[in-house]
């Protein structure tokens, strides 16, 4: 629990009027960097149950939609077969033959069709959509109808794929007569599986009609711009009739990137065809079973060590399942073979991936985007040559880890903002890492010399639980990879209302990161005013420009800095034309001048330059650096690792907000843990197995380690706030400490994630007799 | 007094309160206590995640029981007394209860869809007198999963909440002593 005794009442805050937003400022309690900040501005909303998200919205006369979906994982697409009992006349039914516009999901590629035709390539892929005006109907309507297809063989294997969506090649040095003057070569290969997002608010959206031949969407989304694309080309619309609005959102984590596009589509078809509403509400069956997840990846490695200790050589080779369409596989994958050399300097590097297309469910953005996959790659091979060489894990790290001046594999020089070493003292201290590997090293030494029972290794009579801590490191690049914002253009604003007040027009979302809440901070910073005056625009695509997808940890720090810089500009109009301080005369410019609003678009740093054909560059602006330190306790009779506390330090440039700011830490480490841990799809013929919460676990409260968020700061300053992103980090180290913990607890590697109580318990029987000690 | 009717299928007249205010739904037995509050009744604070008893985005209590709404069918709520999220602020005075409060200073709540039934779940506790202790709240909240948080704010949260209610018994105690 936390430590700090801060008196919240203190803070002098009384009980808190619900409306309007909540004002004034708190200094409110964290463990690390406590600076006054405003209190989450939807909070109340949120905790009174008053908060809107997409089904609780009530739209009159609205009807019910529903996926019709394969149940086979490859096939020829015959036809519908729909029971002649039924009366028909009663729902609506539209196959891909209805769709006005282009049979597409507009993406990357124009490969993934909005409702299947001719060819079935998953489990679960919409084949059509069915409507009715209640839900009796509707399940009814569902039970009679179903596919006609004619299997064709399927490829469930990424190996055995011959369709590559993406591939890239890059590297420096000469890694190969660099492994030959190696002292020690390590290699090994691991194998990361499918990882559900798992939001805890289902796929939603609903479809109005609209007078001009349009469709209003409102509903559940990380990027509704991502959602006005696809719209428009599906049905055939211009800009303006394609209105997307954004519900209250309950939790995206890379879920709702994308895939908000293929729902909305659906939804937008039949609300067009019936003349009415439409809801398009997934229950949890459905979205688990439908819907993109983590791309399974493997990754072959071998790392070379010179006889005095250094890292001279590292040969990597990343394979992702991308499933069935493209969706953002090339992205993802660009990010994992950028990442894969982890966050340490090598003059010697060869990194190749390439994302293969299977028939199972497309798999597309999950918070880590890449990273997670080859960061528990990366941070096992350190580990294991740690072992191997009888050094401390943290040692070798501080001699490895990137410095400020070295040059990465893909030729970025790290200029600035390198806070490796940082982030390495930081949890290892907190975690008294040291003193306790130490000491799980002699308590190993002790369980091995006693352990009794032949077959049983580690087990003793008296002692049935081992315990172990472990680390891992890792880096994330903030913002889009590459040339991403330069092709994006993002543009957002600040306006001075003629009614006097200050507003912020940005297309991010509110997904419970705190958007809604930072983003006036920063605004109301360079203006000199309290965040409480800075009003949020309503996130809809007929009022706010294109600032860009909510993804990539990029809202602080691209999106903050276009505002940071429309609010600078705002304020140096108002303060010549009115003379005076911003705060004391923007409502009596307002009145005298009228509205006066300031669009920021993104301009590219002249030294950001990145190469998309050979993969080099500067391929992000900045990184932001993570270590967790993790403490496991591993049951010697049945394998099950409980995690008992993890300790993740991490530095994001400049923290905004310290409570959403260590929130982010804390809920992103658990998400690790638990794809560290329990968190395993598992899939027979292309159809997932566990598609339901009663058999896809994750953390309950009861599972969650103690979880200590330490935020460091090294700022950027190529953001006007110096901050870098903090969403996705975090989500890079928990699992590989979590497996190095288990090494230390009982001497296997896990070198498959998850990391179940099967997985450990076949480990230790592999093990033996407790040889490896 | 609110009357719901559903004339659908067979249905029964079910009476029981809500947030203190009598109710009377007119729908098959079977709905889910879930349905009922959402659609019958218009309270869209309590939410449903899973449809199966594994979130807890449904928690709601009935008679100082926590229950998932979405796992009730509204004939086992016949004479009951139903909370929801609804019903935890003081509305006259347009204030956060002290839970609520406790929430929004200290993180507990971020995309908050798990929210309405976290608040539930950790004021059953608060009001049955669990402690302000790591351990017990873990427990207490174990059947409401949050994708968000990691937890750490939450048991924040409720432990800070425990504390001020144990502060305001004490208090109670102390001026009662005074006036005797």
């Amino acid at each position: 629990m936390s430590d700090n005794d801060h008196d919240l009442r203190a803070a002098g805050e009384g009980p808190l009027v619900l409306t309007p937003p909540a004002p004034g400022r708190v200094l409110v309690p964290t463990r690390g960097i406590a600076v006054p900040a405003p209190l989450r501005r939807e909070g109340p909303s949120k905790l009174t149950g008053q908060a809107k998200y997409t089904d609780d919205l009530v739209f009159p006369g609205a009807w019910y939609g529903a996926t019709i979906r394969s149940t086979e994982a490859h096939a020829r697409l015959l036809g519908l077969e729909q029971d002649a009992e039924f009366d028909w006349s009663k729902v609506v039914v539209m196959t891909a033959a209805d769709i006005p516009g282009d049979n597409v999901v507009s993406i990357i590629d124009d490969d993934m069709p909005v409702l299947a035709i001719d060819e079935i390539a998953h489990v679960s892929q919409p084949v059509a959509l069915l409507a009715a005006p209640d839900k009796s109907t509707l399940r009814e309507a569902k039970k009679r109808i179903r596919a006609r297809t004619e299997p064709l063989p399927p490829v469930f294997d990424p190996l055995e794929s011959d369709h590559e969506f993406a591939a890239y090649d890059f590297g420096t040095g000469d890694p190969e007569a660099a492994f030959e003057e190696a002292a020690l070569i390590v290699q090994g290969e691991y194998r990361v599986g499918h990882q559900e997002q798992l939001y805890i608010e289902n796929q939603a959206m609903i479809a109005e009609p609209r007078p001009d031949g349009g469709v209003r969407i409102t509903g559940s989304m990380q990027c509704p711009y991502y959602v006005h694309t696809a719209l428009k080309r599906a049905l055939g619309l211009s800009d303006e009739q394609a209105v997307i609005t954004q519900a209250e959102t309950g939790g995206g984590f890379g879920g709702k990137e994308d895939y908000p596009s293929v729902v909305a589509i659906h939804a937008a078809l039949l609300a067009q065809r019936i003349g009415k509403p439409v809801r398009m509400i997934y229950d949890r069956h459905e979205d688990i079973a439908s819907t993109t997840k983590r791309h399974p990846a493997i990754v072959r490695y071998r790392s070379g060590v010179s006889a005095d200790g250094r890292l001279i050589a590292q040969d990597v080779e990343v394979i992702m399942d991308g499933g069935a369409y493209c969706t953002l596989s090339p992205v993802v994958l660009s990010r994992g073979v950028l990442h894969a050399g982890g966050p340490y300097q090598c003059p010697n590097v060869h990194i190749k991936g390439r994302v293969m297309a299977t028939n199972t469910p497309p798999n597309s953005a999950f918070r880590g985007f890449g990273a997670p996959q080859v960061g528990f790659a990366h941070e096992l091979q350190v580990a294991r040559i740690a072992d191997e060489l009888d050094i401390s894990p943290a040692e070798l790290r501080e001699r490895w880890a990137y410095r400020e001046g070295d040059t990465t594999p893909f030729g970025q020089v790290l200029r600035e903002s390198v806070a490796a070493h940082e982030v390495l003292r930081e949890a290892t201290e907190a975690a008294d890492f040291a003193e306790l590997r130490e000491l799980s090293r002699q308590t190993r030494a002790v369980r091995w010399g006693q352990a009794a029972e032949a077959g049983s290794g580690k087990r003793s009579t008296r002692v049935r639980t081992a315990s172990g801590i472990g680390l891992a490191m890792g880096w994330h690049g903030a913002g889009f990879t590459g040339r991403g914002e330069i092709t994006m253009r993002s543009r957002a604003a600040v306006e001075l209302g003629d009614d006097g007040v200050v507003r912020l027009l940005i297309a991010n979302t509110e997904i419970g990161q705190g958007t809604n809440t930072v983003m006036p901070m920063i605004v109301a910073k360079v203006l000199g005013v309290d965040p409480s005056e800075i009003e949020l625009s309503p996130i809809d695509t007929s009022i706010v420009p294109n600032s860009g997808p909510t993804v990539a940890s990029r809202t602080v720090m691209v999106v903050g800095g276009l505002v940071s810089k429309a609010a600078a500009r705002l304020r140096a109009i108002v303060e010549e034309r009115s003379g005076g301080d911003f705060a004391d005369v923007y409502r009596a410019d307002a009145r005298k001048h009228g509205a006066t609003r300031i669009d920021q678009e993104y301009e590219s740093e002249a030294a950001v330059e990145f190469d998309d054909l050979t993969h080099t560059g500067d391929a992000y602006p900045a990184f932001g650096w993570a270590c967790a330190v993790a403490k496991v306790e591993v049951d010697l009779d049945t394998g099950e690792v409980r995690v008992r506390s993890v300790v993740s330090a991490d530095d994001v440039g400049r923290v905004i907000h310290p409570v959403l700011a260590e929130g982010q830490v804390e809920g992103g480490t658990l998400q690790a843990v638990g794809y560290g841990t329990i968190e395993e799809m598992k899939l027979v013929d292309g159809r997932y197995l566990n598609d339901r919460l009663s058999t896809y676990l994750i953390p309950t409260s009861m599972d969650a380690p103690e979880i200590t968020a330490i935020l460091v700061e090294a700022p950027f300053s190529g953001a006007p706030h110096g901050a870098k992103g903090v969403g996705e980090l975090p989500m890079n180290v928990a699992a590989p400490a979590v497996v190095d913990a288990i090494h230390d607890a009982v001497g296997v590697w896990i070198t498959d994630l998850p990391a179940t109580s099967e997985k450990v318990l076949a480990a230790l029987e592999a093990a033996g007799g407790g040889t490896s000690a | 007094m609110t009357t719901v009717r559903d004339t659908s299928e067979a249905s029964a007249i079910y009476h029981f309160t809500v947030n203190g205010e009598p109710r009377e739904a007119a729908v098959p037995g079977m709905r889910r206590l879930l349905d009922v509050l959402r659609e019958d009744l218009g309270l869209t604070g309590t939410k449903e995640g899973c449809g199966e008893g594994e979130c807890g985005a449904c928690t709601v209590i009935v008679d100082d029981l926590v229950v998932d709404s979405c796992l009730v069918p509204v004939c086992q709520v016949e004479g009951a007394d139903i909370r929801t999220v609804e019903g935890l602020s003081d509305a006259e005075a347009r204030a956060l209860s002290p839970l609520q409060q406790a929430f929004l200073e200290r993180g507990g709540a971020q995309c908050g869809i798990c929210t309405p039934g976290m608040l539930m779940a950790a004021q059953a506790y608060l009001d049955d007198g669990g402690p302000a202790n790591e351990a017990d709240i873990r427990e207490a909240i174990a059947g409401n999963l949050c994708r968000c948080t990691g937890y750490t704010k939450i048991i924040d949260a409720i432990e800070a909440a425990a504390i001020a209610r144990d502060e305001a018994i004490e208090d109670d105690e102390s001026e009662d002593e005074d006036e005797e």
